[in-house]
């Protein structure tokens, strides 16, 4: 059961990387074109998904979105993990005050709670894409700095550490062939629940207006665009929706999938 | 008389294969009888079906106790049987008490759901109770969480919790597996007790030596069957079976150094071929090339002088010196907080002593800086007695090896010379069983060839018979590589199979020290009187 | 927890030093008011803005020792009266959420731990649910759901309970998927551990088992959930108060950051930072309260 969940996920993935790499395979015609006659169409078998107020085809707007929805998770999550690793390895691996400083340090980050990060980082350097973007990653990364910290200081008490440390074996062997590669694993997994979770974060940003901004074929500028017809025209807003959604349980199953894998092996 | 209960071709399945068949036994009020096997043999579920929670499917011709026919009982019958008739002491004596609830509560539990007694008659009944399995001041005891009890006084009190509605028949699983010995003779005095006062016990054990001094009545499981059975004495002199004979002589109590515990021969394969890098510099150079144990034991090849490692408040290794000769073994025998990991840990130079120095191979060792030891490192090795979370979860056993050999030409060999087949070098160890991942930890460490191997309580997780594999070996290496070991062990008996010399622990301290024979045979100290005292024997 | 107030403060002052621009001319309207060298230097003087940095922080740090959290460029309000006005809305659906949310977890952990299909298919749901569901995407659904299709309950907020079903729904579930799924794991480890197996050979039944072991070894870590819970609480009701049109501190820092009403973000970050020091430190009373370990040490 849980294996063919991740095999969903995995499956999930890749029409995704499709539609980001090759969004021309599944939706040929053009995003942008616009045909004022056919607005606000409901979804039918011509408007799978509807049609926006300039009678743009949201199938097509939502598939060739994908690229730049994607690209944001992605870079949202390197820019969270990076900083993490940064402050986490710091932690871990420094000596008691750098790690008593860093602690510290991102116990005052976590009192401004999730968005509100964001939020102050935006009103400080003002809304749109790459903003809203580096805004994600600097939210999430308190969260991943602090796993970070105690698996590197778990590893750093295992055992097998001390066991290469009997066998003559460096500081610097310890480090590169054991300690961050074990780290290393639990970091794939958290890149992969985390790119979900980024889309996810920065589409609630431009859904209120402060990341990426119409006519943009990107999710969150669409449904930002679609909330004022969120009324009447609620295909604007659930389509887009639903791929987000579909890329955070994409990531989610996957990331499940590897961290269950990491507990077996 | 009439049997409390009686056993008679018990089956038990989890869907596939059964784990547990065939298995017919009596208990009469009084009795004990022990059930001995080795993990997995089925001992522990055969003991959980009297009490319907195997989780699997039970089948017998007879499974009752008393008028019940356990088998057919149901759920409700089932739990007023539990804690009320029948009382179970669990196996790990540390882990059996929920540590988020007072002591008093969990031994009252069976009050409350058996009794009728009032709040404050159980509070007092819970106090009777500590007093009666010999916990000193039981108010106190009563009020504290099982993290702030010791583990013998948590046995006790999981023991206070078994008989509280004063059951007629009493199931001990493992209840002194993790104990140390002293504690262990306490435990073992008070289910003697019980027995003496009419209560029936059935004794689940891998523990041989514990086993006779309790049960009249042996059953032995192998494989989820009962290889042989009858009166204690009878099995244990007498062995029918070929599988009771080698757990027999598995046990290392009472057995001379280098006398062989396993059918097998002493290990035929030239270890000297595996051992690949022959150090530039021999010190020892000037001894003879034999490897004759008696001829060059003379060579001091570890020795430490007035060694103090304080943490905190608590002195855990005070004023301990030694000398180790080479192909020797020198035994640190004690119980649990009497210094020795630590011991082991300044020897290994894991950790800087207070005072103090060791010298390897006639050179300063703790007092020098780790760049200066670097080189000298591969002298010196270490078993664990946890060898899996000794290896990195990601390497596989070839590569562990060839990191420790500096090329994995010679892994196969390598895994031979340990006993192991070269199969298994593409496996990760927690793949291996526990035997095997210990082999793998002795190949890692004689892989550098090293000149002292520090094995710190190796076979403790072990069973009996697997137990008696690695200490064989580990004698077989030490004949042909030459070897000197500093032993740890907290069970006197392997200590003194494998010891030359031994030193006696307590609180950090050496209490006495020598030669084996002499320390054991006659010792001076009363902490050493006592703990071979508490050491359960074979008749 | 002083020192993080401290910190909070001043990371926050800086930070806003770090907007490009000047803060008079946002004062008077942003770059596009226009306002005249004059006007400018007044705003400048009327808030402080001609002395040294130094001195503006002093001034600043001793304002809010005395509770004063500056005035709403926007509003031309005091901030701490802006967030007095909002917070009590936001409170009630924090809590009501919060409390929902818990009985959802624990209703569903306690159906889990009987094991069964339907059990871990309903809270697997649910987890996934608050893994990857973005908290508008789950209001348009249940808007569509209960508004539209069914109109069974007003789209937005009127006054009155009926109007928090929605907004309650919209934060509880995702909420209580992370907790029952920290709640199931631990509650599975409790009946699967020695201790447990052991009250059963006294004769405990499965409820018995439940209440009086694993539901409290499932408390620990979802206690230890309740800093996170109160920032996804927060950050869920800025989008939940925007989407439903309750007026309450979330809808009013959007507001502000929209307007780049710097005062009044400054004023409900530190309200809610606050907020999240009180809470931690709940947390750690009921930590100590549930599990007497911490307590000794």
């Amino acid at each position: 059961m849980k294996r063919l969940l991740a095999w969903i996920g995995v499956t999930a993935l890749i029409f995704l990387l499709i539609a980001a790499l090759a969004p021309g395979l599944l939706a040929p015609a053009d995003p942008l074109a616009i045909n004022p006659t056919q607005s606000f169409r409901a979804p039918s078998f011509d408007h799978l998904f509807g049609t926006d107020e300039s009678g743009r085809d949201i199938y097509t707007r939502v598939i060739h979105g994908t690229g730049a929805s994607l690209l944001i998770g992605v870079s949202a999550t390197a820019i969270g993990i990076g900083l993490a690793l940064v402050f986490g390895l710091l932690a871990g691996l420094g000596p008691r005050w750098l790690d008593f400083g860093t602690t510290r340090f991102l116990e005052v980050l976590f009192a401004f709670p999730g968005l509100l990060l964001a939020l102050l980082f935006i009103v400080v350097y003002g809304p749109g894409v790459i903003t809203s973007t580096i805004a994600v990653g600097l939210a999430t990364a308190p969260g991943y700095a602090r796993i970070i910290r105690s698996r590197v200081l778990v590893v750093r008490r295992a055992p097998y550490l001390e066991a290469a440390a009997v066998l003559g074996r460096g500081w610097w062997f310890r480090l590169w062939r054991h300690l961050l590669p074990n780290v290393a694993g639990s970091l794939f997994v958290l890149v992969t629940l985390g790119i979900g979770q980024s889309i996810v974060w920065a589409s609630s940003l431009s859904y209120l207006g402060l990341g990426a901004v119409p006519p943009a074929a990107e999710w969150g500028a669409m449904l930002s665009a679609g909330r004022t017809y969120l009324a009447s025209f609620w295909w604007m807003t659930f389509f887009p929706g639903l791929f987000i959604m579909i890329s955070a349980v994409a990531s989610t199953l996957v990331g499940r999938g590897l961290q269950e894998r990491n507990r077996d092996s | 008389m009439t049997a409390l209960v009686s056993v008679r071709d018990l089956a038990v399945d989890f869907g596939a294969a059964p784990v547990v068949s065939d298995v017919s036994f009596d208990i009469e009020p009084g009795q004990c009888v022990a059930i001995v096997g080795e993990s997995g043999s089925g001992k522990s579920v055969t003991a959980r079906a009297l009490l319907g929670l195997t989780g699997g499917t039970v089948t017998a011709s007879q499974l009752r106790f008393d008028t019940i026919n356990i088998a057919d009982a149901s759920p409700r019958q089932l739990q007023r049987l539990r804690g009320r008739d029948i009382g179970f002491i669990s196996q790990g004596a540390l882990v059996a008490l929920d540590p988020l609830r007072p002591v008093a509560r969990e031994i009252a539990d069976p009050l409350r759901l058996h009794g009728s007694l009032t709040a404050a008659e159980r509070q007092a009944r819970v106090l009777e109770l500590l007093t009666q399995v010999g916990v000193p001041n039981p108010a106190l005891r009563a009020s504290q969480r099982p993290d702030e009890l010791s583990g013998g006084l948590r046995q006790r009190a999981v023991i206070a919790s078994a008989i509280a509605m004063q059951p007629r028949l009493l199931i001990a699983d493992e209840p002194t597996t993790a104990l140390d010995t002293t504690v262990q003779a306490g435990i073992l005095d008070l289910l003697e007790r019980l027995r003496a006062e009419g209560a029936a016990i059935l004794l689940i054990s891998h523990d041989l030596a514990v086993v006779s001094r309790l049960a009249s009545h042996l059953l032995v499981m192998s494989g989820g069957r009962v290889v042989e059975s009858g009166p204690t004495e009878e099995v244990l002199t007498d062995p029918q079976h070929p599988y009771t004979a080698s757990l027999i002589a598995a046990v290392p109590i009472g057995r001379a150094r280098f006398e062989r515990l396993t059918n097998r021969p002493a290990a035929a394969v030239p270890v000297e071929s595996v051992v690949m890098k022959p150090h530039s510099v021999e010190p020892a150079s000037t001894e003879p090339a034999s490897f004759d144990p008696a001829s060059f034991d003379q060579y001091e090849v570890l020795s430490a002088d007035g060694l103090c490692k304080r943490y905190g408040s608590l002195l855990a290794v005070d004023d301990v010196s030694f000398s180790l000769h080479r192909g020797r073994t020198l035994g640190i025998v004690g119980e649990s907080g009497s210094g020795k990991t630590t011991l082991a840990r300044l020897v290994l130079a894991l950790e800087r002593p207070d005072s103090g120095d060791v010298t390897l191979l006639g050179e300063p060792w703790t007092g020098v800086p780790e760049s200066a030891r670097r080189a000298r490192r591969p002298r010196i090795g270490a078993i664990y007695q946890d060898a899996l979370s000794s290896f990195d979860p990601r390497w596989s056993v070839r590569r562990i090896l060839a990191d420790a050999l500096g090329g994995s030409a010679a892994v196969p060999a390598l895994l031979e010379s340990v006993g192991l087949t070269p199969e298994l070098a593409a496996r990760r160890p927690r793949y291996l069983s526990g035997g095997q991942q210990q082999r793998v930890a002795i190949a890692r460490a004689i892989a550098p060839r090293p000149d002292i191997l520090v094995c710190d309580e190796p076979v403790s997780s072990l069973d009996v018979s697997v137990q008696a594999q690695v200490l064989d070996l580990l004698d077989d290496l030490q004949r042909s590589l030459g070897l000197s070991y500093l032993f740890i062990s907290h069970d006197l008996g392997v200590v003194r199979h494998m010891s030359d010399d031994v030193l006696v622990m307590r609180d950090g301290r050496v209490v006495e020290s020598g030669p084996t024979g002499a320390v054991f045979g006659a010792p001076q100290h009363d902490y050493t009187k006592g703990l071979i005292a508490a050491t359960p024997r074979l008749p | 927890m002083a020192f993080v107030l401290w910190a909070v403060a001043t990371v926050t002052f800086f930070a806003i030093r770090l907007i490009p621009g000047d803060p008079a001319e946002a004062i008077l309207g942003g770059p596009g008011s226009q306002a005249s060298a004059a006007a400018l230097a007044q705003a400048r003087a009327d808030y402080g803005l001609d002395q040294p940095l130094f001195v503006q922080y002093l001034h600043y740090l001793g304002r809010m020792l005395r509770g004063d959290l500056g005035t709403s460029y926007a509003l031309k309000q005091p901030v701490l009266a802006v967030v007095g006005e909002n917070l009590g809305g936001t409170l009630l659906l924090a809590v009501v959420s919060l409390i929902v949310a818990a009985a959802i977890a624990l209703a569903l952990a306690a159906w889990s731990a009987q094991g069964g299909r339907v059990a871990s298919g309903v809270s697997w749901l649910l987890e996934v649910i608050a893994a990857a569901v973005p908290h508008f995407w789950l209001a348009i659904s249940l808007i569509l759901l209960f508004s539209t299709t069914l109109g069974w309950l007003p789209p937005v907020s009127v006054p009155g309970p009926i109007g928090l079903v929605l907004p309650i729904l919209t934060l509880a579930l995702p909420l209580s998927g992370f907790l029952a799924q920290v709640m199931r794991e631990s509650i599975l480890d409790a009946i699967a551990s020695p201790f447990v197996l052991a009250a059963r050979t006294r004769g405990e039944g499965s409820g018995g088992v439940f209440w009086r072991h694993a539901l409290r070894h499932a408390a620990i870590p979802a206690i230890g959930l309740a800093g996170w819970a109160f920032g996804s609480l927060i950050s869920g009701a800025v989008v939940v108060e925007t989407i439903f049109a309750r007026p309450g501190l979330g809808r009013s820092l959007l507001t502000a950051v929209q307007q780049r009403d710097v005062p009044l973000v400054l004023g409900v970050v530190l309200v809610v930072a606050l907020g999240y020091m009180l809470v931690t430190t709940l947390t750690d009373l009921a930590d100590r309260l549930v599990d007497p370990r911490l307590r000794a040490s």
